[in-house]
């Protein structure tokens, strides 16, 4: 007795070895079971198939510099569409040469979205900076002050376009969907009556019948000499569309609460207003972190839409470099371009999510 | 039962009524859950009220802070009559403290968040006298040692204590407990009524929905019976246990005691 008591203390028990190691993996996740080893092996001859020809088309029979004539003589990628365009890709048909300033834009637009990443940096000052980095890339946009040129906004297009609709459209479509989701919960009938029809309205329309809404029906009522620009138009349409699915996400999470956690804070005191800012919305909208990312991404793809009434998005100069002759028929390279954009965006959206959802779920 | 006396002999009751409810109706739909309530709490009084399931014993109490709301009657605590006036339930929700079957801490707030936070909103107190209240209490409870962890991190004991110190923070005149020990392991159950036996020496005013009998025979100064949405029977503890009037009470007490 005493002996085997002695040999479990003092040698440790180690794993068995074939489940330990690259061995032991590839054994136990790629050929356990003759249906996973069959299922392995076709995948290994589809990859062995489809990787090294598109590697060698995109990194080495691949063209990076020339003109687009000199292109339709290579097999491989033409990237030289990318190259040879980017800044028309990237900024439209805003001034070539104050296109320093869109980009100055977008290099604080970023910098601002990384520093509020980080949650320790959640302080006053990153507000104020926002502040200013708005100021100052409206500023940098429009011109018209401190000797900058004024550039309409009819010239702006591509990736600052992009961005502007959709870092408004989120940042302002959200809130508005808090609001909407607790007038839907309100104990008040005519609110709670004008925020259903609202949301049911919206949720019954596509994006698209908005935004010809916003361009086309809209102005018909305007009083004659008044416009309204027509980016702010757009951008309207996308933050009520946007809003409305939020809206539902949220009350999703607010009926996902208890009637205790109102109960507790009621009897401590707490009025509706500290209720909901304190205790419910912290918890509610941390559930709903998952979906309300989804509409996010979903709401920030559908900027593009906005080529519909003409305006020059990222995705529409991506068609306008296509339509110009000598790069016609490359629409696989710079599509592809494109559609890097978009994923990082929509990679780093869900990424944050993810790190946010981490950090919120201390508590449980 | 030493303690049973020391504690009642010392009977801060005056003459101040704290909770006075005349006549007080309630219905849920069609169901008549409170039958003509009449009670006056005194100020320093404590009432622990037993009764069967559904006989109005929460909704009684939960009228008293305006977690319900009454249909006849009045309701009146410090002074204030419980009436719509907004202003006037948040004034009453300072000064009365409620402990809850199931705790209802915040999940999303650490111990010492859940003890300040209705100080520092609702009371307008500074952060740190808050904090520093909020320790005082904590220590009372025996827990401040978990003042950074996560409710989810309490065992239910802890966390009803918590939930009871998180009520005295805000200084309340009357504390509430709704079955504050029927969701708990039987092992937890005497912490948290140690604590609650500790308030009731310092004087609080409390009114208790339990059926822990040793409790009520220990703090209550009179301890009633509820049955149908009516209070059948309220006595000092000694009589209401040893020679029981109504039938129904004897039914109850024979039920719960055997
Ligand atoms: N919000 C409500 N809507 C409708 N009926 C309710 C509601 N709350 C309570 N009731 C009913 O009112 C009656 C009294 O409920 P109450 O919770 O006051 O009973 P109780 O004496 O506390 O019982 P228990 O010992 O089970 O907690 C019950 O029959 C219950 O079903
Ligand atoms: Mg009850």
């Amino acid at each position: 007795m005493e002996e085997t008591i002695q040999k479990t203390q003092t040698e440790k028990i180690k794993p068995p070895v074939v489940s330990i190691g690259i061995i032991g993996w590839v054994k136990a996740n790629l050929f356990n079971g003759w249906f996973n080893s069959a299922l392995t092996i076709v995948t290994l001859y589809l990859l062995w198939k489809t990787i090294p020809p598109l590697f060698r088309w995109a990194f080495i029979d691949s063209v990076w510099r020339t003109t687009g004539a000199a292109c339709r003589d290579t097999g491989g990628a033409c990237w030289s569409i990318v190259t040879e365009n980017l800044r028309f890709i990237l900024f439209g048909f805003f001034p070539y040469e104050l296109q320093w300033r869109p980009l100055l834009a977008i290099l604080i637009l970023f910098a601002l979205l990384f520093f509020s990443r980080d949650r320790k940096y959640w302080k006053k000052l990153l507000g104020y900076a926002w502040i200013a980095g708005l100021f100052i890339m409206g500023l940098l946009m429009k011109g018209g002050l401190f000797g900058l040129t004024p550039v309409e906004s009819t010239q702006w297009g591509g990736l600052p376009l992009t961005l502007l609709l959709s870092v408004f459209g989120l940042t302002a479509a959200y809130p508005l969907g808090v609001v909407l989701a607790l007038g839907r919960q309100s104990k008040m009938r005519a609110i709670k009556l004008i925020c259903i029809v609202y949301i049911e309205l919206i949720r019954g329309v596509p994006l698209i019948s908005l935004l010809f809404m916003a361009s086309i029906i809209f102005p018909l009522f305007l009083p004659e000499g008044l416009t309204i620009n027509k980016i702010l138009r757009a951008q309207v349409a996308i933050i009520l569309f946007t809003a409305a699915y939020i809206a539902e996400v949220v009350r999703g999470g607010l009926q996902g609460m208890s009637l205790g956690q109102y109960e507790a804070a009621e009897s401590l005191g707490l009025n509706y207003y500290l209720t909901m800012r304190l205790v419910i919305l912290p918890q509610a909208l941390k559930i709903v972190i998952p979906p309300t990312v989804s509409i996010l991404i979903s709401a920030f793809k559908d900027t593009s839409l906005v080529v519909i009434i003409a305006l020059y998005d990222l995705l529409k100069t991506t068609q306008t470099v296509l339509s110009n002759p000598e790069w016609m028929g490359f629409s696989r390279e710079v599509y592809l371009f494109v559609a890097i954009l978009y994923f990082l965006g929509c990679f780093s959206m869900s990424n944050f999510s993810r790190k946010l959802e981490k950090e919120l779920s201390r508590g449980d | 039962m030493n303690k049973t006396s020391s504690v009642n002999s010392e009977s801060q009751s005056s003459d101040k009524a704290m909770i006075e409810i005349i006549d007080v109706h309630k219905w849920f739909g069609d169901f008549h859950v409170l039958q003509g309530i009449n009670l006056t709490v005194h100020k320093g009084e404590r009432f622990v009220i037993c009764g069967p399931s559904g006989s109005g014993k929460s909704t009684l109490i939960r009228c008293i802070n305006r977690l319900e709301e009454h249909q006849r009657g009045r309701i009146i605590v410090d002074g204030i009559e419980l009436t719509n006036n907004i202003k006037n339930i948040e004034k009453v929700r300072m000064e009365v403290g409620m402990v809850f079957q199931h705790f209802n801490l915040f999940p999303h707030l650490t111990i010492i968040e859940n003890l300040t936070l209705g100080p520092i909103w609702v009371r307008k107190v500074p952060k740190a006298e808050a904090e520093e209240n909020a320790m005082y209490y904590l220590e009372k409870v025996h827990i401040a040692e978990q003042a950074q962890k996560y409710p989810g991190q309490l065992s239910g004991g802890q966390q009803q204590r918590v939930a009871i110190a998180r009520s005295l923070c805000m200084n309340p005149k009357v504390m509430l407990f709704d079955e504050p020990t029927s969701a708990l392991d039987p092992e937890m159950i005497k912490e948290v009524l140690d604590v609650m036996i500790e308030l009731a020496q310092e004087g609080m005013t409390m009114i208790v929905v339990s059926h822990e009998m040793g409790f009520a025979k220990s703090v209550a100064h009179r301890v009633l019976f509820m049955d149908y949405g009516k209070i059948v029977e309220g006595n000092s503890p000694e009589e209401f246990f040893e020679n029981p009037q109504n039938e129904r009470t004897k039914l109850f007490l024979s039920q719960i005691l055997h």
